[in-house]
């Protein structure tokens, strides 16, 4: 199974991003080689709208089953759903390793819907 | 300035998110309709999820994730792109309601006003909706919204010359750059119409002066403006002295742009 995580950093030592569309980094853990791959979200951090939009996508792609992000909006949301990604919602303070352990010990909520506004409308 | 104007004008009130004009041009509605916008709908029978249309769309409106691609009909632009892009057929049309358009007279003045609906951030097509309902051959005045945003591009888009109206303050003077600098981008040739001016002025002369724009008027900093303004009354029916002021922002603006005056 792979699991996404949001990171501000490239190593899993980085802070977990809060922000889902406009993370930094996407850090993709892998459960089998249980080794960690880092994707630039250059593209989301750029866009004028619809980062969140772009970033499911972009996590699909990437074959995660999972999320663990600070928040997610309404329009991520529904896209993740469509996705078939499951959305893990974890506090801040967390480095991208200890919310990794946070998921794998079951300590984090699953999100059934989005847990923040949208932007613009 | 279009009541000053003493010929038949179309004013266009473009500034749809806060659409004002119609405060100061009272007259009958000629005709009232609803502005729609085309946008996606997709036939899950048919989608085999390619990802073509997601990968043209660049507002992220429709996204291609599991069995069938999934539309945002508020991001959406209306381009059409996705529908020509898809393979398959699967993506045909609906309209989105985005705001509504007037058409009101009053005396030598035609005023459309274009107005968003409240909740809607799609202000560009609603301006082209607006553009597209002046009748051609005739003169027409465009209130831009403020700023330099893609509804004052939409609406400065074309036309055959810009006032640019500022504030003698540093303020107004940094909004100013800017939409000179976009109103050079756009090719239209332009002036600066001074509001409120009085002290403060040299700022905005210093700046006209280096960069080589002209000054088409001056509306002086008079509180009886103002107040006629906050009644709701046009400053050229309160204050009538100043007719000939606002005439000739109007007359030097159509100088700026000779082979098109008409």
């Amino acid at each position: 199974m792979r699991i996404a995580l949001t990171s501000s950093g490239n190593t899993s030592g980085s802070p977990l991003d809060e922000r889902f569309g406009r993370a930094a980094t996407f850090a993709v853990y892998d459960t089998d080689s249980k080794q960690f791959e880092f994707h630039s979200n250059t593209k989301g951090v750029e866009t004028s709208g619809g980062a969140g939009i772009q970033a499911a996508e972009a996590v699909s792609r990437l074959g995660a089953s999972k999320l663990v992000t600070g928040h997610i909006g309404p329009k991520a949301f529904r896209a993740l759903a469509a996705a078939g990604v499951e959305v893990y919602t974890c506090a801040g303070g967390f480095t991208v390793a200890e919310a990794l352990e946070e998921l794998l010990a079951g300590r984090l909520q699953r999100a059934g819907s989005a847990d923040v506004e949208g932007h613009w409308v | 300035m279009a009541l000053a104007a003493e010929r038949s004008v179309v004013l266009a009130d473009c500034d749809v998110e806060e659409p004002d004009c119609r405060i100061f041009i009272k007259g009958e509605v000629r005709s009232s309709e609803l502005v729609n916008l085309p946008v996606p709908v997709v036939e899950e029978a048919l989608c085999t999820a390619c990802g073509e249309c997601s990968r043209f769309c660049r507002y992220h409106a429709i996204v291609s994730l599991g069995a069938a691609a999934m539309v945002f009909p508020e991001l959406c632009h209306g381009c059409g792109g996705c529908m020509m892009v898809c393979p398959s057929g699967a993506v045909t049309e609906t309209v989105r309601r985005i705001g509504t358009m007037d058409t009101l007279t009053n005396g030598c003045v035609t005023l459309l006003e274009g107005r968003l609906d409240v909740g809607v951030a799609m202000a560009a097509p609603l301006v082209r909706a607006v553009k597209k309902s002046i009748p051609a051959g005739s003169l027409a005045i465009l209130d831009a919204p403020p700023g330099t945003s893609c509804s004052m591009v939409a609406t400065v888009v074309g036309a055959d010359a810009a006032v640019l109206v500022t504030e003698p303050t540093p303020f107004g003077l940094h909004d100013l750059a800017l939409a000179v600098e976009t109103t050079r981008i756009l090719g239209i040739p332009f002036g600066i119409a001074v509001n409120r001016a009085g002290p403060g002025d040299a700022l905005v002369d210093e700046f006209c002066a280096r960069e080589g724009i002209p000054v088409l008027a001056r509306i002086p900093d008079d509180r009886r403006v103002a107040e006629a303004y906050s009644r709701g009354e046009p400053v050229v029916e309160a204050l009538p002295e100043y007719a000939g002021l606002f005439r000739s922002v109007l007359e030097n603006a159509l100088a700026l742009s000779p082979g098109k005056a008409r």
